[in-house]
């Protein structure tokens, strides 16, 4: 029992990573239709910035652990936002119009030359962080057992929490969230009564982007070892969660985040480590062909 | 050393090609011709990181020739090194042993990464050229019975051997995991350390594997929590079991980790952070504590810090220089003086088996500590 407690806490930590990257795939998809596969690339920039800003921080003698960190949580998420933003700019924008396949085929170019740009920039090499926050909780005793819980993976899954929360009342209850939900549900008529429907789906990428920041940072904080390939894997089990939680659904990707960590850690705790990866894909697939509009995504009536 | 990159045979080609490089070769072969010994030396010149270490071997190689040299060379010839650059890759090495027989030299050091010298020994063996290593440390090298490939180094599955039992000796009555990366090295290490421990009657509680490059090891360390593993013999690299110590000291998990030279890496310490503290992994001696390598190691200075490929080039150098003095130039007569003979060299008397490798490697036990490696006191 105790090892079913650790495994969920295991769980939820990756799961609340997922769930922040899966956001962005769902947001983008809801308002303008697309798969953004760069998404992944702009977790790993997130990722290399705060471990940039960690390392200099650390240089100029900020030894304040909370402090580094919120510092790193703002200027990552500055710099992150900027990054989505020029892509949707670069990359997306011009191509509104276009055929479907257009923008994605331009999503993958993009993912690859923001790869391509962080390998050139900084090596192919591992960068790596020495433990930043140490330290565990006592839950209790489960059969003779003590149940302790990593403090990193409690700020983790807090801060996760936290932002999801506030992300979602920023949808609900601000005007750019309502302006948001509008272009989702029809850009054209959403244009047609005066919304700025370039500058809505500009600042859908940079909150996404901001929430890939700060899985990037929880991520470099809690691995201590990142590369830029590590967008591909995270980007790509973020999707599935963005899938089977509903594409398009918010509290969806959500929940598909936190569920897909909770698979892939359950299969590799209690079946086989070695294919915990075609646990996950296996989902992906079986999710499209049963349930296609996810557990909580409703289904697109083709309007005619 | 633990440099095992994907080799692709190039068996098939290689001959078709090399007919058109021989022609080539008895062109230029005229000018090349001299009163030398020709000696090769295959190392990544150019490429990154691992270049750094190919410049450790080219010191101690040129140190040992400038040696030899100033004492009258082999037999009165002098030894003329040169450098083929194979930038640690199988493809580039076979390139690179085509360089070589085109023009003409029947001796190579190296290569120094394993899936380069095993590409490349398949030309060397085809075209009769001897090939000593001093660095390349997959079995498969010399497992393939080419006469002509030596290795001056320990091979991956002495070091699971030598760990193997450090763990029988030491720590008998600890609770014992196995866990490897289910790659070449990897897997050979935990192989060789598993079948020690069999046959010293211990059964490990917990054997398992993980997947190379993945970053989320919290499952595999509940595991090892919940079974009360005190120790685990890990068969892979630094970059693994940085990620494995890191999360299991998050987790409150106390078990100590042993592996090879895999974790020789400082990258492990700046994942692990002081949780890495007790780390064991077996590797090659210090060669610059020896008594007998002092001299060359004044020599070696000169160039900068020497590290052991450097002692260890050097050595090969000296083993090669006396096995062709004895026997002259014909690679398959020195191979047999290879095989019959010891040498004697500043890391210590090296002798060869029936397979080219070496007997008796050196292995010692060293233990990660601040930030730092040195042999332990256990």
């Amino acid at each position: 029992m105790a090892y079913f407690v650790d495994q969920f806490f295991n769980g939820l930590t990756l799961g609340a990573v997922y769930g922040l990257i899966a956001i962005g795939y769902t947001m983008v998809y809801g308002i303008i239709g697309m798969i953004n596969f760069a998404h992944g690339e702009v977790f790993m920039i997130g990722a290399f910035i705060s471990l940039i800003v960690l390392l200099l921080l650390a240089q100029i003698g900020i030894a304040a652990v909370p402090v580094a960190i919120l510092v790193t949580l703002v200027l990552s998420a500055v710099f992150t936002a900027l990054w989505g933003y020029v892509v949707e700019r670069i990359a997306y924008r011009p191509l509104r119009g276009a055929t479907r396949l257009a923008p994605l085929i331009s999503a993958i170019g993009m993912s690859i030359l923001l790869q391509s740009l962080v390998q050139l920039a900084q090596g192919a090499g591992q960068k790596s962080l020495p433990p930043l926050i140490t330290g565990r909780i006592t839950l209790g005793e489960i059969d003779g057992q003590t149940v302790e819980v990593a403090v990193v993976r409690v700020v983790i899954i807090a801060v996760t929490l936290v932002l999801m929360a506030a992300f979602s009342i920023f949808v609900a209850k601000t005007s750019f969230g309502r302006a948001q939900r509008a272009c989702e549900q029809d850009r054209k008529m959403a244009e047609l009564l005066g919304v700025n429907v370039d500058k809505v789906i500009s600042l859908t990428f940079v909150s996404g982007a901001v929430l890939a920041a700060v899985a990037g940072l929880l991520y470099t904080v809690y691995y201590g070892s990142i590369d830029f390939f590590i967008g591909f894997l995270a980007g790509l089990k973020a999707f599935t969660a963005a899938v089977l939680g509903g594409i398009g659904s918010l509290p969806g990707a959500m929940l598909g985040g936190l569920l897909i960590g909770l698979i892939e850690v359950f299969w590799a705790g209690y079946a086989s480590a070695e294919y915990k990866d075609v646990a996950v894909f296996a989902i992906l697939v079986l999710v499209l062909l049963f349930r296609p509009t996810g557990l909580l995504g409703r289904a697109v009536v083709e309007k005619v | 050393m633990k440099l095992n990159k994907n080799f692709f045979s190039m068996k098939g080609r290689s001959g078709k090609f090399l007919a058109g490089v021989a022609v080539l070769a008895m062109l230029t072969g005229a000018s090349a011709a001299r009163a030398d010994v020709d000696i090769a030396l295959g190392i990544p010149a150019t490429g990154g990181q691992i270049a750094a270490l190919g410049a450790q071997a080219r010191l101690g190689a040129e140190t040992a020739v400038a040696a030899i040299n100033a004492q009258g060379g082999i037999n009165g010839e002098k030894i003329n090194l040169q450098i083929v650059d194979d930038q640690c890759d199988p493809k580039n090495a076979v390139s690179a042993a085509n360089q070589v027989v085109s023009r003409g030299i029947k001796f190579v050091l190296g290569h120094l990464c394993s899936g380069a010298s095993i590409a490349a020994s398949d030309v060397y063996n085809d075209e009769g050229v001897l090939a000593l290593t001093a660095s390349a440390t997959a079995p498969e090298l010399t497992e393939r019975g080419y006469p002509l490939i030596f290795r001056a180094n320990g091979r991956d599955d002495q070091q699971g051997v030598v760990g193997g039992k450090f763990v029988a000796d030491k720590f008998k009555d600890k609770r014992i995991a196995i866990i490897d990366d289910r790659q070449v090295y990897g897997q050979g290490l935990a192989r060789e350390a598993g079948k020690v421990l069999t046959e010293a009657g211990i059964k490990p509680v917990y054997v398992g594997t993980v997947n190379a490059g993945e970053r989320d090891y919290s499952a595999l360390v509940s595991r090892l929590k919940s079974e009360n593993i005190d120790i685990v013999y890990f068969g892979g690299y630094h970059t693994e079991l940085g990620l494995i110590v890191r999360q299991a000291r998050q987790a409150g998990l106390n078990t100590r980790f042993i592996g090879a030279d895999g974790l020789a890496a400082n990258e492990f310490w700046s994942v692990a952070g002081d949780g890495g503290a007790g780390t064991l992994f077996t590797f090659s001696a210090s060669a610059k504590d020896l008594p007998s390598a002092q001299e060359a190691y004044a020599e070696l200075r000169k160039g900068g810090e020497p590290d052991n490929f450097a002692f260890y080039y050097y050595a090969a150098v000296q083993t090669l220089a006396k096995a062709i003095a004895e026997a002259g130039q014909d690679p398959e007569k020195v191979a047999e003086a290879l095989k019959a003979g010891s040498f004697d060299t500043i890391v210590g008397t090296f002798r060869f088996d029936d397979k080219g490798d070496l007997v008796d490697p050196d292995y010692v036990i060293f233990e990660w500590n601040d930030g730092t490696y040195a042999p332990t006191k256990l």
